[in-house]
Formats: structure tokens, C-alpha cells, sequence
């Protein structure tokens, strides 16, 4: 892994020895995205099947569709990203202020396990069908309340950490993850006022009702995709790919205007969910042409991402780690540039309700989100475990490809059968007829929706193949067999440094 | 740390000066091309707000004055306008008429199939094939309220049970074991009794029995033979083709809790003219009397 080059790894003078950092919990994070992940991605293979093959859905009420592509969603979004973002925030957050953990071992123990709570229970609920209905926000009110309080307590202590820092500045990962950890909180909430249908039921009435309701919930499901998924990942992003690089990051500059124009911009762009609905056209406007000014906001982040490899582009070749992170910023600017044109109303006209907007969703999910979690872990777990490299580099480049091209058939099916089923429910015949039935779009995709699983299937496998060379790294090491490799550098707790590799 | 600000050789950047756990930033300026097109983007949303409506004002509606809801109207009109014409000669060609002319069938076959596709086929499958659980086949020549283009058009214009019309089709089969009229022997007697029609009744007493509770619960509407009954809507017993399902326990369930399929009325829900195209691509099916 690029952890460090060999020669000046010990970086600028440290003034004084830096704290002991908490690491055990973050141990116990990078675990857990792991596990969920690919309890995610099994789900989505397992739903996706369930599309093209509807007999899998067994008959029974706890696994039908309805209630498994919750859990698959949480899966990915809450467990799987959310792991992802509490661990390596909390890791970086340390090491970038110079601090201990406010609230110390016990207070990451406890954000690590009542977070697994939270999942754990949102995923029983769904299953034995408590749902609120809200995409995103399924989970009951109960359960609400139980994840504000940690969500709370993770503000606190990331804040309390920043305010201990050793360093002058905030570091621009920071920024990052405390908008996510801000916004969240506010959209968790505001989409989740709702009363209990009567003393003790865990069922709920929502209090805004009809278009407000609709509009509440997409200022939701929008910010959800651009605070959790979006500024939290950049956080990720802002760390793991300069460490990678050992490169400094491209443009500070650049950081600020993204940073703060994306915060500005990104929290009113939901109503472009809404298009064509009863939702009034002055705020479906409005969410489109602030989805339409976000373009070059997302894209800074990809610019500062990708150029940061300027003067690095070698290591693309040898660290197949990096290769993860590049392509998912890669991906990033490829969704934040679809996104918009889709926000456009006309474009919109075509593509709500279709597939496009799954594979549009996946293409930033799994190309994105899974591609920039699966690089940072690959550089961290040997950090965390105290392991020179990775078990196997081998292995981290099959995943690497078995991810690439399980996103690519994904989301080209996802484009194929969503554009298809658009024209195809507004196609007329030269009479004047519909030419095409409900059902026969639906027949029409079936080739499709196959290859989507086939796609699911290659993503999964992959992430199995990195499960297993996690538990080695764990458990062994690095793999006897790759310990000849020349060109890997030992070192795992060096420093890597500002100043260029040689 | 203190700021010390360092020349990156790669890329002849400065750096900022400040450094993070061994990470530091170059003060590299903002992508020129960026920019413009941040710009860009920034102006393309101010000329839009203007143009269309983007402010909560009452009756604000931007220079352009287009609303959705303004648009829809015009995209109905100018669809319904392409067909119209036709539409108009369908509905003044009659039920009859239009399955008579030629040019007009092949219009109402075009329409029905489409009407089928999105109304019907939901129960009646994509082929009008029928499914278990009462859902009839339209493509064969058993019918349960006629076969004819009129019995067709009269059953789905008024429906089925639904409550929706005072023409509607069928009435209810009484419940005989939840109304108390049979006992449980006296409907399993019943049961053999109409398996006989079909030659499949093993039980000669048992049927016996039975022929005397048919005759005075079960004849009037299905017929002494089974035959069934289109004016009541009550399905021919003495053939293979069951609703419900023609073994003997589906049977002793009809008898006992009674059987009432339901379909909406559609005259209310569908232009006079799609029903009938959709009569006349029933009709078209393959079992048009």
C-alpha cells in the first residue's frame, strides 16, 4: 500500500509527541463496514433477482420486496456508509487536529455500538414490516428518537475534538465531515416529526401531510444523497487520497469555493424530485436550477481529488488501493454531472419513474461511495493493524476489476431499460394509441434487469474477495509470497510527507 | 504548527504552509475554465428564474408564462385532437357499425388492444386468457354473460357486482352453509351430485342425495343439467372449465361461502368510444358470438 515512501517518511518536525489516539473502536468500525457491506450488496443482489425473477420473493411477507429493498438500501447507506463515515471520521479528525478522542475509548465504544443498535433495529423493523413509509427515512419514530440521541453524541464528539486540536487550522476533511454531521442531524429530524397513532403504537402519522410532506421528505432524500453520501465521502476523499498520492492536495483554494458553494447550493435542490407533480412550479424551478449551479460545486471536489495525483500518476500502476479512490472520484464527477442534466425538467420528463434514476443512483453508490470506502480501508486496515501492506495485492486488484465492471454492466443495463422504458410509456402508435402497454415495458426490460444481478453478483463477489484479504491482513499479515515484491514500501506507521516521493 | 509556506517542484505550486497529520495544501489558483463555467451555470439559472415561474407569487408566472398545468391541457388537446376524428366516427358508427366497417374495425382493434392492455389484462391476462380465481377467459366461447357484441359491451360498460350501475351483470349466489339453508352433509351431497355432470362423481348414493338439494337450491339459475344460466350470470356446471377451480373442495367451498367476482363499471371511467373498441377486440378474441 502507498502508506509512505521509504525516505523522508518522517515528514515536517513534530514539536511535541503526538496524544495516544483511540483506536480500537475505529478497529471495530472497519470491521463493520465489511460485514454490512456485504450484507448490503447480498440484499441488492437478492431484491435485483427478485425484479427479474419475481418468484424469489418466496410468497412471504418478510421477504417480499417491499420490505427487503429498505434493508438493502439502509444496508449500503446507513450501515455500510454509515460505518465508513463514523470510522474514518473519527480516525481523521484525531490525527488531523493532533487530539485524543473527546470522551476517549469509552466514547468510541459507545458511538460504535448504539450505531450498530440503530442498524440492527431499523433492519428487524422493516422486516417485520414498521415502516414510515419515507424513502430513506423508513425507520419509525422510535427508532428515531434512539438515533438522534447518538447522532447527538457523535456531534459532541467530533466538535469536542476539533476543539482540543493541536493544530492552528481545521483541516478541509473536517470541514467536510462536520457539515455532513450538522446537516444530518437537521434533516433527520425535520423529516421525522410524526405522532404515534396512539399511545404505545410504534406506527405514526407524519406531521406535514400531502405536497408539504412530499417536498419535506425530498429536502430530505436530496441532502441525504448530498450531505451523508456526498460531503461525508469528500471527507473521506480529502484524507486517503493525498495520503495515498503522498501528495499534497491540489488547491486550498479550490477546497474553499467548493466546499462552501456546495453547502450553499446542494440544500435546495430536492424539489427536483418533484417534477411534474403538485408540488408548485416556482419551487420545482427553483430545485432545478440550483441542481443545474451544483455541476461545478461537485466537480471541484473531483478536480482537487484527481490532480492531487499530480506528480503520483505512477502509483496508479502499483498501488491498486489508490486505483480504487481515483476511480470513484472518477464516478463522482460522472453522477454530479448527471445529476443536473436529469434536475432539468425536460430531461426529467424522460427519465422520473424509470430506471435511469437507479442506475444513476448506483452509478454514484457503487462507483462512488463503494469505491472510495474500499480504497481508504484498503490504506487503513494495515495502518489500524499495524501491518506492512495489505494481505494480498493480487487480490485487491481482482476485486478491483470484478468491482469496475460489475458498476459498468449495472448501470449501462440501468440506462439501457430506464431511457427505454421512458420512450416506451410515451410512445404512440400512428392511430393515436398508446403503443405500448404497462406491462409490456415491463416485459421489455426483464434482459436487463438480468444483467443488472449479473452486475450485483460481480460487486459482491469482490467484495468477498477484499473480506477475506482483510481477515488475513488481520489475522497473518502480509501473504509470504508477495513479501519479494521490490517496489513495496515497509513502514506502515510512517508519515508520509508533503514533499515529493522520489 | 507554525505557517511555513514550501515550493512543491512537481508542480511549481506554493504550498499554504499548513500541514495536518503530515498533509499539506497548494495554493494553486481556481481552474480558469472552472470558474467560467460555474459562472456560466449561475447565469443560465438567473435567465431561467426569469423566464419561468420561480417565485411564490400569486399569479407570477415568469416572461415566458408557461405553468405545468397551462402546458397540459394543450399536450391533451393536440393528442386528442390526432384521433378525434376517428373517435367521433366510432361513436356515431355505433357498437355494430363500427365492428361492420372496415376502416373502423381495424381502428377499435388497434384502440382495444391498447385498452385491454392497460384496463383489463391486469385480471383477464395480457391474452385475455382468464386466471384461476375467478377471472374468466375471454378467448374462449363460454360466457358467462353472453358472447355476443352487445352482451360484451352491456357487461363491461355496467360491470360486475361492483355497485356501480343499476345494469350491473350477476347476482349474488346465496352462502349456503354460512346462511344456514344446507348442512355439511347436504352441501358435500351437492358437491357429488354436480361432479356427476362431469362424469366424475365416485360416491352413486352421495349423488343421489345430492340431485334432490340441486333441484331445489342450485336448478333454477344453473340449470337442471348444469347448463348454467346467462341472464343470472350462473357458470355452466357440466363442462371443464371452472372459475373457482373443479375439484371437490373448491366445489364444497363455492357451495358453503358462495362465489361473487367483481368488475367495475367503465362507462364512467372510459371515453364511450374506448369501450367500445375495447367490446369489439374482445369480441375479436376468438369466442365473438
Amino acid at each position: 500500500m502507498a502508506i509512505a515512501s521509504a525516505a523522508g517518511s518522517t515528514g515536517a518536525p513534530v514539536a511535541r509527541p503526538a496524544p495516544t489516539y483511540v483506536e480500537g473502536p475505529i478497529r471495530a468500525f472497519a470491521i463493520a463496514i465489511m460485514f454490512w457491506g456485504i450484507v448490503g450488496f447480498l440484499m441488492g443482489v437478492i431484491i435485483a433477482s427478485q425484479l427479474a425473477w419475481p418468484l424469489l420473493n418466496l410468497d412471504l411477507e418478510w421477504t417480499s420486496f417491499g420490505r427487503l429493498r429498505p434493508v438493502h438500501t439502509s444496508a449500503v447507506i446507513f450501515a455500510f456508509g454509515g460505518n465508513a463515515l463514523l470510522g474514518t471520521s473519527l480516525y481523521i479528525v484525531q490525527r488531523t487536529s493532533r487530539a485524543r478522542l473527546y470522551g476517549g475509548e469509552e466514547m468510541g465504544w459507545f458511538l460504535f455500538w448504539s450505531y450498530q443498535f440503530f442498524i440492527v433495529s431499523a433492519a428487524l423493523s422493516y422486516v417485520l414490516g414498521y415502516t414510515q413509509g419515507k424513502e430513506y427515512a423508513e425507520p419509525e419514530w422510535f427508532i428515531d428518537i434512539f438515533l438522534t440521541v447518538v447522532w447527538v453524541i457523535y456531534l459532541v464528539a467530533f466538535v469536542g475534538t476539533l476543539m482540543r486540536r493541536e493544530e492552528p487550522h481545521i483541516y478541509v476533511a473536517n470541514w467536510f465531515f462536520l457539515a455532513f454531521i450538522i446537516t444530518v442531524a437537521m434533516l433527520h429530524i425535520g423529516n421525522n416529526i410524526s405522532i404515534p397513532i396512539h399511545w404505545g403504537s410504534g406506527f405514526s402519522y407524519s406531521a406535514p401531510a400531502g405536497v408539504q410532506g412530499a417536498m419535506i421528505q425530498w429536502w430530505y432524500g436530496h441532502n441525504a444523497v448530498g450531505f451523508f453520501l456526498t460531503a461525508g465521502f469528500l471527507g473521506m476523499m480529502y484524507y486517503f487520497i493525498p495520503k495515498q498520492a503522498n501528495r499534497p492536495i491540489y488547491s486550498y483554494r479550490l477546497s474553499i469555493v467548493h466546499f462552501w458553494s456546495i453547502i450553499f447550493l446542494y440544500i435546495w435542490a430536492g424539489p427536483h424530485h418533484l417534477h411534474y407533480t403538485a408540488l408548485p412550479d416556482w419551487a420545482q424551478t427553483l430545485g432545478m436550477v440550483f441542481s443545474v449551479m451544483l455541476w461545478m460545486p461537485s466537480w471541484g471536489g473531483m478536480i482537487n481529488g484527481i490532480m492531487t495525483l499530480s506528480g503520483a500518476w505512477d502509483k496508479l500502476r502499483t498501488d491498486p488501493g489508490l486505483r480504487f479512490s481515483v476511480t470513484a472520484v472518477a464516478f463522482y464527477g460522472m453522477s454530479t454531472f448527471e445529476g443536473p442534466v436529469m434536475s432539468i425538467r425536460a430531461v426529467n420528463s424522460l427519465s422520473h419513474y424509470t430506471d435511469w434514476t437507479v442506475g444513476h443512483v448506483h452509478s454514484g453508490a457503487l462507483g462512488w461511495n463503494g469505491l472510495i470506502t474500499f480504497g481508504a480501508l484498503y490504506w487503513l486496515v494495515p495502518v489500524l493493524w499495524s501491518r506492512a501492506r495489505m494481505y494480498s495485492t493480487k487480490l485487491i486488484e481482482w476485486h478491483f476489476w470484478l468491482a469496475t465492471i460489475g458498476i459498468v454492466l449495472y448501470i449501462t443495463a440501468m440506462w439501457v431499460s430506464g431511457i427505454m422504458q421512458g420512450l416506451m410509456w410515451r410512445a404512440y402508435d400512428e392511430l393515436g394509441f398508446l403503443q405500448y402497454s404497462f406491462i409490456e415495458t415491463v416485459e421489455a426490460m426483464h434482459p436487463y434487469y438480468a444483467i443488472r444481478v449479473l452486475g450485483g453478483v460481480l460487486y459482491l463477489t469482490g467484495a468477498l474477495l477484499m473480506a477475506w484479504n482483510m481477515y488475513k491482513t488481520i489475522t497473518v499479515g502480509v501473504a509470504p509470497e508477495a513479501l519479494g515484491e521490490a517496489q513495496r514500501a515497509p513502514a506502515p506507521a510512517a508519515r508520509p510527507a508533503a514533499a515529493p516521493a522520489e | 504548527m507554525p505557517t511555513k509556506i514550501e515550493k512543491d517542484h512537481i508542480s511549481g505550486q506554493e504550498t499554504t504552509g499548513h500541514e495536518w497529520d503530515g498533509l499539506k495544501e497548494l495554493n494553486t489558483p481556481l481552474p480558469k475554465w472552472w470558474l467560467y463555467t460555474f459562472y456560466a451555470t449561475i447565469l443560465f439559472s438567473l435567465v431561467w428564474v426569469i423566464l419561468y415561474p420561480a417565485f411564490p407569487i400569486q399569479g407570477w408566472t415568469g416572461l415566458t408564462g408557461w405553468t405545468a398545468r397551462g402546458a397540459l391541457p394543450a399536450q391533451l388537446e393536440a393528442e386528442r385532437a390526432r384521433t378525434e376524428p376517428m373517435l367521433a366516427r366510432v361513436r356515431e358508427a355505433g357498437l355494430q357499425g363500427t365492428a361492420d366497417d372496415p376502416e373502423l374495425r381495424a381502428f377499435a382493434l388497434a384502440g382495444g388492444r391498447i385498452g385491454f392492455a392497460n384496463n383489463c389484462a391486469g385480471c383477464h391476462g395480457a391474452g385475455g386468457q382468464g386466471a384461476p380465481g375467478g377471472f374468466p377467459n375471454l378467448a374462449d366461447d363460454d360466457w358467462l354473460f353472453g358472447g355476443t357484441l352487445e352482451d360484451i359491451h352491456h357487461t363491461i360498460a355496467h360491470g360486475v357486482r361492483a355497485g356501480e350501475s343499476d345494469q350491473e351483470r350477476g347476482i349474488p349466489m346465496p352462502a349456503f352453509l354460512a346462511m344456514g339453508m344446507l348442512t355439511p352433509a347436504e352441501i358435500a351431497d351437492t358437491a357429488e351430485f354436480v361432479l356427476s355432470f362431469t362424469g366424475r362423481a365416485t360416491d352413486e348414493a352421495a349423488a343421489q342425495r345430492g340431485a334432490e338439494h340441486y333441484e331445489i337450491n342450485c336448478s333454477s339459475c344453473h340449470g337442471p343439467a348444469g347448463e348454467g344460466m346467462r341472464e343470472q350470470g350462473a357458470p355452466a356446471l357440466n363442462n371443464q372449465i371452472w372459475l373457482y377451480g373443479g375439484d371437490r373442495q373448491s366445489i364444497i367451498r363455492s357451495i358453503a361461502y358462495s362465489r361473487a367476482g367483481v368488475m367495475p363499471s367503465w362507462q364512467g371511467r372510459l371515453d364511450p368510444a374506448m369501450v367500445t373498441m375495447i367490446t369489439v377486440y374482445v369480441h375479436a378474441l376468438g369466442g365473438g358470438e
